[in-house]
């Protein structure tokens, strides 16, 4: 039975909420905006969480890199199954700078202390949209990856991996360890009920830097400028079909 | 001992002489005792009315309608179809002519001209009503206030809100969401009611609780009555005592003694932090106790306290493929909490839950912060209406009654009905006394109806409560408005309307008995 399951979680701007530009354009507004775990991250918990139901893994690690209230996101996941969580503090410049290498660095080093033999992600943030991080640490591993995962099966020391791809599914299989990034049909998570969030106080969370683990976190990236998409024009409501007709013909369009 | 006291004692003498119409004694609801059993005959109070001496619709009104609305009077059978039925699909009208004015003014003068040729005309907003009263009964002028959709006025400082009566709920909550406030009623139609039918039913709905009634928020009206009269009471004041306070005849009168056209509404602050809990309780009993602890605990944040039922659950589950996030309860409880400040609200719900738990009184639950999942969460509420009508023909009842008794109500009527009904469910704004009881069978029957019937209003009156908390008479409940008023009442509101309609025009057959018209 394998050992131990490391999954990434990435606090994010909540989906629904609508986004906003800086007005130095350096960046988007997130003082005071409502956050929640990435929800491809849901996603990738959730299977970790069923794997351990079948007793197919023994335990389940949440990690998150960034600031304090990174915390409120490993709590979620505990909250959902996972047995206990890692806080890789990342904070001011370095977390402004943080992306998909320095994170992929960080889990691969976590991977190799934690003696895991299965990293789930999911397979892209909703903020950057960079999917990278898992490809990455399969690099740094030099582990074989099932992205875009829309099943995944665990037979004895391999893994089946059903993948989402442009035309239609592909099924691979690997031999752990691996890294499988979690896609949207990979199943539904769970709500996390009360007597769970309960029990997720009590669960430990470890806290360290990415010194502890000999990451560097410089950045080769650096944002330049960030604008809002132009605005969408209104349209224009007509009355009958000979007015829709000559407005088409003044718009040049008939 | 005091006269006042053998009345309630014994039957007051005049009380015992109190006029017997159509047959039927008026019921008694002083007292402790049981009401007189009425003398029910066989559904008359549902049956539908006769129709009344209005004239009917000619060709040269329908020339008067185009002038006055060019291109918005329309007679497309199939256009008139939607409109002639409700929302349940339990009652159709036979309208051939639906009216959308733009303007009060146009409202204005279809009305006096109505009025003067005697044509009966029946005003609606979003058509969501559940109680028959959005739509004709016969050959009504259907008035619609789809076009009437502009916002007025918007004052960011006060959150005082002036728009045309047919603004859509959800589009209001839109606007006034953009600039940092709230309106202060939600309910589960909001995607298509009119704020003017929200105003002219006094719709309550899932925020009742927190921001009072539209008889509180609503600040004007304007209103344009049966001779085409405009009654201008637009006041964007929070306080005005200057004569008796009119608005308040037509908030809730369902369009019988006025059209509704623009309204001023005080719009609360958008709160800086939602949360949504979904709880599960093992006992009715427990649900008073956790609403207890709960008004005691989060009080001053707490914006909603509904419950629902099992068979509720189930039904969400089969018809619309929801998924319960909690484990199996015979109940389920959503509250929701609205505050300026995340933590606190946090720390004050997260204590709560914590108690509720430990104590036992909830089996399990779920909270939610993010949108997304609040949604789904209200979603396990607001979508049951909906869940009902995929199950069969419903029979819809909205009660109120005294907190403790709620839930008694279902398990008699399950009891009583027996196998006669395929499903009976109950849900509703518990923390507002007001039950939603939903009786379901195959297909229309009669005698489940005769048998629910008036079972269900002797059983509210027995315990004071309304025959109809918030959804109205309408054309179904208004014959079983006794149980509920007693006769002088009725026959004062007869004396206003035909103050305010001699002609009976707006919206007849709804909301007053049939025999408060007999004179």
């Amino acid at each position: 039975m394998t050992a131990r399951v490391l999954v990434g979680v990435k606090r994010v701007i909540d989906y629904a909420v609508k986004i906003r530009v800086k007005p130095d354009n350096t960046g988007v507004v997130t003082d005071g905006v409502k956050h929640s775990m990435n929800p491809f991250c849901e996603i990738a918990v959730e299977e970790a969480v069923r794997l351990k139901e079948k007793k197919l893994v023994q335990e389940v690690v949440a990690v998150s890199c960034g600031p304090q209230q990174v915390q409120e996101t490993i709590r979620t996941a505990l909250a959902m199954g996972a047995d206990r969580g890692i806080h890789v503090e990342v904070s001011g410049k370095d977390y402004d700078s943080l992306g998909p290498l320095q994170v992929s660095k960080i889990l691969a080093a976590l991977a190799k202390k934690e003696e895991a033999s299965l990293i789930i992600l999911g397979k892209q943030a909703i903020d950057d949209d960079c999917n990278q991080t898992g490809q990455m640490t399969a690099a740094l591993l030099d582990w074989p990856q099932g992205t875009f995962a829309s099943e995944l099966v665990i037979e004895g020391d391999k893994v089946k991996v059903v993948r989402e791809i442009d035309g239609g599914l592909e099924t691979i299989k690997l031999n752990m360890p691996v890294v499988v990034t979690a896609d949207l049909r990979l199943n539904t998570p769970r709500y996390a009920t009360l007597p769970n969030i309960m029990k997720a106080k009590k669960k430990k969370i470890a806290n360290m830097k990415p010194g502890d683990l000999g990451v560097d976190m410089t950045s080769r990236v650096e944002v330049l400028r960030v604008d809002e998409p132009p605005q969408r024009q209104a349209g224009v409501k007509v009355e009958s079909v000979e007015d829709l007709v000559s407005k088409l013909k003044e718009a040049g369009r008939i | 001992m005091k006269q006042s006291e053998w009345w309630i004692r014994n039957e007051p003498p005049e009380r015992s002489l109190a006029p017997i119409r159509q047959g039927r004694r008026i019921p008694q609801h002083y007292g402790t005792s049981v009401p007189e059993r009425r003398v029910h005959h066989g559904g008359a109070e549902s049956a539908a009315p006769r129709r009344r001496p209005f004239s009917r619709v000619t060709a040269d009104d329908l020339v008067f309608f185009r002038g006055v609305l060019p291109g918005r009077v329309i007679t497309d059978p199939d256009v008139l179809e939607s409109c002639n039925v409700d929302w349940l699909k339990t009652v159709k009208g036979n309208s051939e002519v639906l009216l959308r004015p733009k303007t009060t003014d146009e409202v204005s003068q279809i009305l006096r001209y109505c009025n003067a040729r005697n044509l009966a005309v029946c005003p609606q907003g979003g058509n969501t009503g559940l109680v028959g009263g959005s739509v004709p009964v016969f050959d009504e002028i259907i008035l619609s206030t789809a076009l009437l959709n502009r916002v007025l006025a918007f004052d960011t400082i006060s959150g005082i809100l002036t728009c045309q009566a047919g603004c859509v709920l959800e589009s209001l909550s839109e606007y006034a969401d953009k600039q940092d406030f709230v309106m202060p009623l939600d309910l589960g139609a909001k995607g298509s009611c009119h704020i003017g039918g929200n105003v002219s039913t006094n719709a309550g709905g899932l925020r009742l609780l927190r921001y009072g009634s539209l008889r509180g928020t609503v600040l004007g009206l304007e209103v344009v009555l049966a001779d085409g009269r405009v009654l201008n009471l637009l006041a964007s004041l929070r306080k005005d005592n200057t004569g008796f306070d009119l608005k308040q005849l037509f908030i809730g009168s369902e369009g019988t003694l006025g059209v509704v056209t623009a309204v001023t509404i005080l719009c609360p602050r958008k709160p800086r932090s939602i949360n949504v809990a979904f709880l599960g309780c093992s006992s009715f009993q427990n649900l008073l106790k956790t609403f207890h602890m709960c008004r005691g605990m989060l009080g001053e944040i707490l914006s909603a306290f509904e419950f629902l039922d099992a068979s509720c659950m189930s039904l969400l589950e089969n018809h619309l493929k929801l998924t319960n996030p909690i484990s199996e309860s015979p109940f389920y409880i959503v509250i929701e909490t609205a505050g300026s400040n995340s933590a606190h609200d946090e720390e004050k719900l997260h204590n709560f839950l914590d108690k509720v738990m430990t104590s036992s009184l909830v089996t399990d639950g779920t909270v939610a912060t993010e949108e997304a999942k609040i949604k789904a969460l209200w979603s396990l509420r607001e979508r049951v209406t909906e869940a009902l009508r995929h199950d069969g023909y419903t029979y819809k009842y909205d009660i109120s009654l005294p907190v403790e008794k709620i839930y008694d109500l279902v398990t008699d009527m399950k009891e009583h009905l027996g196998s006669r009904a395929k499903n009976v469910v109950g849900y509703g704004h518990v923390g507002d006394g007001n039950l939603h009881l939903n009786v379901i069978s195959p297909t229309k029957d009669v005698g489940l109806l005769a048998a629910i019937e008036p079972y269900v209003y002797e059983w509210a009156a027995r315990c004071r409560g309304s025959i109809s908390a918030e959804h109205g008479l309408g054309l179904k409940k208004r014959n079983f408005i006794y149980y509920s008023k007693v006769p002088e009442a009725v026959a004062l509101m007869a004396n206003i309307k035909a103050m305010l309609d001699p002609r009976g025009i707006l919206n007849p057959y709804k909301t007053l008995p049939d025999d408060a018209h007999s004179r």
